[in-house]
C-alpha cells in the first residue's frame, strides 16, 4: 500500500494536486506508443547481438537468411551505411555502440552484429535468430571487484570532476576519537522501463522522421543528425508518451538501425528491442565497490571524511558513476577527499540511471555515517545535524537553499523517532526482529537551456508549445499548470504541446532538471505575452505568440551550491533464520523547492522510494564470468520489489522557498531513491546488529552473517 | 517466432493420438511455462495439442478417503477445493505460494509437474546447458548457482525443480496416473521424477506419448495436519530459494507419522525420508527435529555459492515442524 500525506492549499494552478492532462488517453489505450503507431508499407528490423564477449565477427551468414520468407535485408558491417560516431553531443561523446555496423570488432557480450529486416516482426525474429555469425574469439574478464590494480583516475570533464579533497585525511585519521573505515559494494543494476525502447523511421519528403520513445527529442534529433551527417533541420524526432526511461533513452542502437535501415529500403522501418537486449544496449549502473573512512571527534564533530568509489566502464567509451559527488554536498569536515576510479571491462558500457552516483554514493556514506552514530553514542539524526556545514564543504559557496535538517525534524516527528532506543537486536514480534534507520539525501539542482513559445488563441485559449519529455512523471500536466499560473487563467483552456524537436530546443528530462529548465521557459514566454495581451486590442487568427529563451537568464544565475535535500526513514522487519527482511515502513520528507503538481510529485517520490528499496533488497544482474553475459536478463530472474514487498510509503515535503531564484523549483525526479537503501540498511543493523555492507541483502546475506554472529 | 500447429484435444485417446502421430508435439495445459519458453527458443514445437478442453477438470474423493484429481484441474481451483483445505492445506498453502492470481487460474496439475526449472543458463540459447542441448556442459556449476540444488544434484546439472505444488504432492504419496496407446500407467512421485545422473534433460519417468491424466492423493491423516512454507528472494513473484512440506501426526508424545518434502534443493520434490526415519516412533521437540534435518542433510553436496540452503532448509524444518508440535499440544 502506498499513501500521501498533508495537501497543498489550492492557490493556482501549481501546487493544486492535478491528474494528467493525457491520463485517460494513457488509461484507454487511446495514447501510442513508439513501438505501435502504424505505418502503410511498415517493415520490421530484428536486432542481432553477438554472443562472445570480446574477438571479431568473421563471417555473417546472409545468404540463407535472405531467402526465408519475408526477408528484405541483413545489415552488417560488411554492408551497412557508414555513419560518423566521432562528434561531440549535447553530452559528450556518444556511446559508440551508436556507430552501428562499422567494423568486426566485438568489445562485450550483447554487441550488435545484424540487423535483419522483415515484412513482419514475426518474420524478422526468426530470420535472425537463424542467422549465423562466425566469431575469432578472444579471451574476456569481466570480473569487477575492489582493489583492481588496473583501476584509474578519469580524467576531468564538464560532467565529472574526478577527485576534490583539501586537509590531511592521514593526519585528521591518526587524531581522531573515532573512525569507521569500511567497504561497501553495489551490483549491476537495471533500468527495466516497463516500455521497451522502440523507434520507427522513415524519409518523408526529404526529411526524416523518427517516432521514439526518449528523455529529449531535440537531443536524439541532433544526435542522428551528426551521427548521418544530416542538416540539423532535416531530422524530426517525435516522443508523444514514453513508458519510463529513468536515463536509458538517449540515442541507442535501435534508432540507428531503423534510420539505416529505412534509407537502404526506402519504407518505413520500425525496431524494437525485447527485454533481454535492453539489457545489454541501453546501458545500466555499473557496480560500485566504495571505500569510505571517516573520523570523528569524540563528541562527533567529523575531522576526516574519505570516500572512494570504483566503478566500471566498457572497453570502448568511459563512463563515470559519480558515487564520491555526494559527500561534497552533505558533510564538512577538516580533511575532505573524495575519489572516483574506473577500470574497464569487456561489458557494455553503463549509463546514468536514477540518481546516478548519488544512489550508490548514498549507501555507503550514509550506511557510514550510522556506523559512525553507533561508535560515537550519539543518535544519526543529531550527527548529522552536529555536522551540518555552511556553505560548499568542498566549493566554499553558499547553499540556495538548504533545509536538510527540517527535513529530519519533520520526519523524526512523524515517524516516532524520539522514541527509538538506539541498542540493535531488541525487538521482537514472533519470528521478527524489528529495527529502524534513517538516512539523509541530496541531488543537484540544475538547470539547462530551453525555448518556449505560448500562443493566445482567437478563441480564448492558450497553446504552449516546449520540446519537453514526458517520460511518465506528468511533465506535460506540470508545464500546462505552470503556464495556466504564469498567464493567471484557468489550466483547462491551456494546451500543451511536447515531445517533437520541431518545437525547439529545450533541456532532456534528466537529471531531475526538466520541470525547472522548462517552467523557467514557459514562465518567461507566458509573463510576455502576458504584457502583449495586456496593451489591449484583438487576437488575430493566427494568434499572438510570445517566445523565450533561457540561455541569458541562466548564464546570470550566481555561483551557488544548488541541492534538494531529503530525509529517509525505513522500518525493517528480519527473519535470521530464513534471511527474509521485509520493509514495514517508509518514510521521505523532501526540500525540493515549489511543488508544481503534489499528485505527481508524490507519485515520483514515492516511486523513487520504492525503487530504493528494491535496490537495497532486491535488484542485482548477475554476470556469467564464462560467457561474459548475463544469467537473469529478464524480469523472472532481474527481481525487482513486488507489490507484496511495498509496504507503507510515506513522502512529503517541508517549505523549501529558494531566495532570489527566478524559478523556485528544484525537480524531484531523483532525490526519492537517494538514501532509502541506506536507511534500510540501518534498519536492519538495528534489528539484527548485524551491518550489511553488500547490496542487495539477500536472504543467503542475511543468514551467512547470522550464522557469523553469535546471538543475532 | 516459429510457426507450429495447434489442434485441441477433447478426450484423453484423441489427445494420445495427436501426440503419437507428431514426435515434436506438446501438450498445451495452461501455457504458463511452455509458451515462455517457446518465445524463448528453448521449446521448439511443431504442434501444440492443447488438452485444456479434456474432461480432467474434476477432483473427487476416493472410496478410500483420498482424493483424485483431474490432470486440467486449475491450480486455483485444487488450492480453493474445501477437501483439500481440509484433509491436505499444506497442498493448498503450496499452491498459494506459487506464481500469480492469473497464473494459477490458468496453470493446470499435470503442468505444473511437468515444468522446466528457472536456471538462467537453461533459459538462454547463447549458453550451453546439458538440459537444453546435451552434451554441452554444466556452466552453473562453476558460474551462478546461488539458487541451484544441493541434494541429489550430479556435475551435469545442478538445477532445481520450480514447482512448489509438487513438493507438499510428494510429501503426500501422490501417484501420477497416465494414458498411452498401450494403455492407461501409473507412477508414484518418487518415481515420477528421475534421478539427474549423465542425463538432465531427461526428467521423468512418462513413457513417450503418453498423457497425464491425473493425480491420486491417498489418505493420509498426518495430512490433515500440515503446513507448507517458502521462503524466496522477494515477497511474491518469485520461485523459492528453499521450502517445505511439513505433516505431523503426534500421539502421546511421540511422533506416529511425519511426512517432510523440501523444495529448491533439488532436480525434483525432495522427500526426506531419512529425516522422517529419525523421527517416527520418537519424541517431537526440536532435538529431534533437529537431528531429523541434519540426518537427511547429511547428504547434501553444496556449492560454494549455495551452502546458504543447507542452514535454511534445516531452520525451515525445525521451526515447521515445532509449530505443528505446538498447534498438536493445544
Amino acid at each position: 500500500m502506498t499513501t500521501t500525506t498533508g495537501s497543498s492549499s489550492a492557490t493556482g494552478a501549481t501546487g493544486a494536486g492535478r491528474t494528467r492532462v493525457e491520463g485517460r488517453d494513457k488509461v484507454t489505450g487511446a495514447a501510442r506508443y513508439a513501438g505501435e503507431i502504424p505505418f502503410a508499407g511498415l517493415a520490421h528490423g530484428w536486432l542481432v547481438l553477438s554472443t562472445i564477449a570480446r574477438g571479431r565477427v568473421t563471417a555473417v551468414a546472409d545468404e540463407p537468411v535472405l531467402a526465408m520468407p519475408g526477408v528484405l535485408a541483413v545489415l552488417h558491417h560488411g554492408n551497412a551505411p557508414r555513419v560518423d560516431a566521432d562528434y561531440v553531443g549535447m553530452l559528450g561523446r556518444p556511446n559508440p555502440v551508436v556507430g552501428l555496423f562499422q567494423h568486426d570488432r566485438v568489445p562485450f557480450t550483447g554487441w550488435p552484429v545484424a540487423l535483419v529486416v522483415a515484412e513482419t516482426s514475426e518474420q524478422a525474429r526468426e530470420a535472425a535468430e537463424a542467422l549465423v555469425v562466425g566469431y575469432e574469439e578472444e579471451p574476456h574478464d569481466v570480473a569487477f571487484r575492489a582493489g583492481r590494480d588496473d583501476a584509474y583516475r578519469p580524467e576531468d570533464s564538464p560532467m565529472v570532476q574526478a577527485d576534490a579533497g583539501k586537509g590531511d585525511v592521514r593526519a585528521q585519521l591518526d587524531g581522531a576519537a573515532f573512525v569507521v573505515d569500511a567497504q561497501y559494494t553495489t551490483p549491476e543494476e537495471h533500468h527495466c522501463t516497463m516500455e521497451p525502447h522502440a523507434a520507427t523511421a522513415r524519409w518523408d519528403d526529404g526529411r526524416l522522421d523518427v517516432i521514439d520513445s526518449n528523455q529529449g527529442s531535440g537531443w536524439v534529433a541532433a544526435e542522428i543528425a551528426q551521427l548521418f551527417s544530416l542538416d540539423r533541420d532535416s531530422v524530426r524526432v517525435r516522443s508523444e508518451h514514453i513508458g519510463g526511461a529513468f536515463g536509458s533513452k538517449g540515442l541507442s542502437a535501435h534508432q540507428v538501425a531503423a534510420v539505416m535501415a529505412t534509407t537502404v529500403l526506402g519504407r518505413p522501418v520500425r525496431v524494437v528491442m525485447t527485454r533481454r537486449q535492453m539489457f545489454s544496449l541501453v546501458g545500466y549502473r555499473s557496480p560500485t565497490a566504495q571505500r569510505v573512512r571517516i573520523a570523528a571527534d569524540a563528541d562527533g564533530r567529523l575531522r576526516a571524511f574519505d570516500h572512494e568509489a570504483l566503478n566500471l566502464t566498457s572497453t570502448v567509451h568511459e563512463f563515470v558513476e559519480t558515487s564520491a559527488v555526494l559527500g561534497r554536498v552533505l558533510y564538512d569536515a577538516e580533511a575532505h577527499r573524495t575519489r572516483h576510479r574506473v577500470v574497464r571491462l569487456d561489458v557494455p558500457t553503463p549509463t546514468w540511471m536514477r540518481a546516478p552516483g548519488e544512489a550508490p554514493g548514498s549507501f555507503a556514506i550514509e550506511s557510514a555515517l550510522d556506523e559512525l552514530a553507533e561508535k560515537c553514542g550519539i543518535d544519526p539524526i543529531a550527527l548529522r545535524a552536529r555536522n551540518e556545514p555552511a556553505t560548499g564543504p568542498v566549493s566554499g559557496l553558499p547553499f540556495s537553499s538548504r533545509n536538510v535538517l527540517a527535513c529530519f525534524e519533520e520526519g523524526a516527528r512523524r515517524f516516532g523517532w524520539a522514541d527509538r532506543d538506539p541498542r540493535p537486536g531488541l525487538r521482537r514480534e514472533g519470528r521478527w526482529l524489528l529495527g529502524t534507520g534513517t538516512a539523509a539525501a541530496s541531488y543537484p539542482s540544475g538547470v539547462g537551456r530551453s525555448t518556449a513559445a505560448v500562443t493566445a488563441e482567437a478563441d480564448g485559449t492558450f497553446t504552449v508549445r516546449i520540446n519537453a519529455s514526458d517520460i511518465g512523471t506528468g511533465a506535460r500536466t506540470a508545464m500546462t499548470l505552470v503556464a495556466a499560473d504564469a498567464l493567471q487563467v484557468n489550466p483547462d483552456l491551456v494546451r500543451t504541446r511536447i515531445g517533437d524537436s520541431d518545437l525547439g530546443h529545450a533541456m532532456i528530462a534528466g537529471g531531475s532538471t526538466g520541470t525547472r529548465s522548462w517552467g523557467w521557459a514557459v514562465r518567461l514566454a507566458a509573463a510576455d505575452l502576458r504584457e502583449r495581451l495586456a496593451l489591449g486590442g484583438g487576437i488575430p487568427p493566427e494568434g499572438i505568440t510570445a517566445r523565450s529563451d533561457t540561455a541569458d537568464a541562466i548564464d546570470a544565475l550566481p555561483q551557488q551550491e544548488r541541492h534538494s535535500f531529503g530525509a529517509q526513514f525505513a522500518e525493517a522487519a528480519v527473519d535470521v533464520t530464513t534471511g527474509e527482511v521485509r520493509v514495514r515502513r517508509l518514510l521521505g520528507i523532501f526540500a525540493a523547492g515549489a511543488i508544481v503538481n503534489p499528485l505527481t510529485a508524490r507519485s515520483q517520490l514515492t516511486g523513487g522510494m520504492t525503487w530504493g528499496l528494491s535496490m537495497a533488497l532486491h535488484e542485482e544482474a548477475v554476470r556469467d564470468a564464462a560467457t561474459g553475459g548475463h544469467v537473469n536478463a529478464d524480469l523472472a530472474g532481474y527481481h525487482v520489489a513486488s507489490h507484496a514487498d511495498v509496504p507503507l510509503v510515506e513522502a512529503d515535503w517541508v517549505d523549501d522557498p529558494v531566495p532570489g531564484d527566478p524559478v523556485g523549483i528544484k525537480g524531484v525526479g531523483e532525490i526519492g531513491i537517494v538514501g532509502v537503501a541506506a536507511a534500510i540498511a540501518n534498519a536492519v543493523w538495528h534489528a539484527t546488529g548485524v551491518r550489511h555492507r553488500e547490496l542487495p541483502i539477500r536472504p543467503d546475506r542475511v543468514l551467512r552473517a547470522a550464522g557469523e554472529t553469535p546471538g543475532a | 517466432m516459429r510457426e507450429f500447429g495447434y489442434q485441441r484435444a477433447h478426450d484423453v485417446a484423441g489427445a494420445v493420438a495427436l501426440l503419437g502421430a507428431a514426435p515434436d508435439a506438446r501438450l498445451l495445459g495452461g501455457g504458463t511455462n511452455l509458451v515462455d519458453l517457446m518465445k524463448a527458443g528453448v521449446e521448439r514445437p511443431g504442434l501444440l495439442v492443447d488438452v485444456r478442453d479434456l474432461p480432467l477438470d474434476e477432483i473427487r474423493a476416493t472410496a478410500d478417503g483420498g482424493l483424485r484429481i483431474g490432470a486440467t484441474v486449475s491450480n486455483s481451483d485444487l488450492a480453493a477445493h474445501p477437501a483439500v483445505r481440509r484433509h491436505y492445506p499444506a497442498l493448498t498453502q503450496a499452491l498459494l505460494a506459487g506464481a500469480s492470481g492469473q497464473l494459477r487460474n490458468m496453470a493446470t496439475v499435470a503442468g505444473n509437474l511437468l515444468q522446466r526449472t528457472r536456471c538462467g543458463y537453461f533459459a538462454d540459447l547463447a549458453k550451453p546447458c546439458n538440459k537444453r542441448a546435451p552434451g554441452t556442459g554444466c556452466p552453473a556449476v562453476t558460474g551462478d548457482h546461488r539458487n541451484h540444488a544441493i541434494l541429489g544434484a550430479s556435475v551435469h546439472c545442478v538445477a532445481t525443480h520450480p514447482s512448489d505444488m509438487a513438493v507438499a504432492l510428494a510429501a503426500f504419496d501422490a501417484v501420477v496416473t497416465y494414458e498411452t496407446a498401450d494403455g492407461p500407467g501409473e507412477l508414484p512421485l518418487d518415481a515420477f521424477y528421475l534421478p539427474v545422473g549423465d542425463t538432465p534433460h531427461i526428467e521423468t519417468a512418462l513413457p513417450a506419448g503418453a498423457v497425464i491424466t491425473g493425480v491420486t492423493l491417498p489418505p493420509v491423516l498426518a495430512a490433515a495436519h500440515s503446513r507448507y512454507r517458502k521462503v524466496r528472494e522477494r515477497a511474491s513473484y518469485a520461485f523459492a530459494i528453499g521450502s517445505v512440506a511439513t505433516a505431523l501426526d503426534v500421539r502421546d508424545g511421540v511422533v506416529r507419522d511425519v511426512r517432510l518434502a523440501f523444495g529448491a534443493v533439488a532436480s525434483r520434490p525432495w522427500r526426506a525420508r531419512a529425516a522422517e526415519r529419525v523421527l517416527v516412533g520418537g519424541p517431537a521437540d526440536a532435538d529431534a527435529f533437529a537431528a531429523a534435518a541434519d540426518a537427511e542433510l547429511a547428504a547434501a553436496e553444496p556449492l560454494p555459492g549455495n551452502r546458504y540452503k543447507v542452514t535454511l532448509t534445516r531452520n525451515l524444518v525445525v521451526t515447521e515442524l515445532a509449530r505443528l508440535a505446538e498447534e498438536a499440544t493445544r
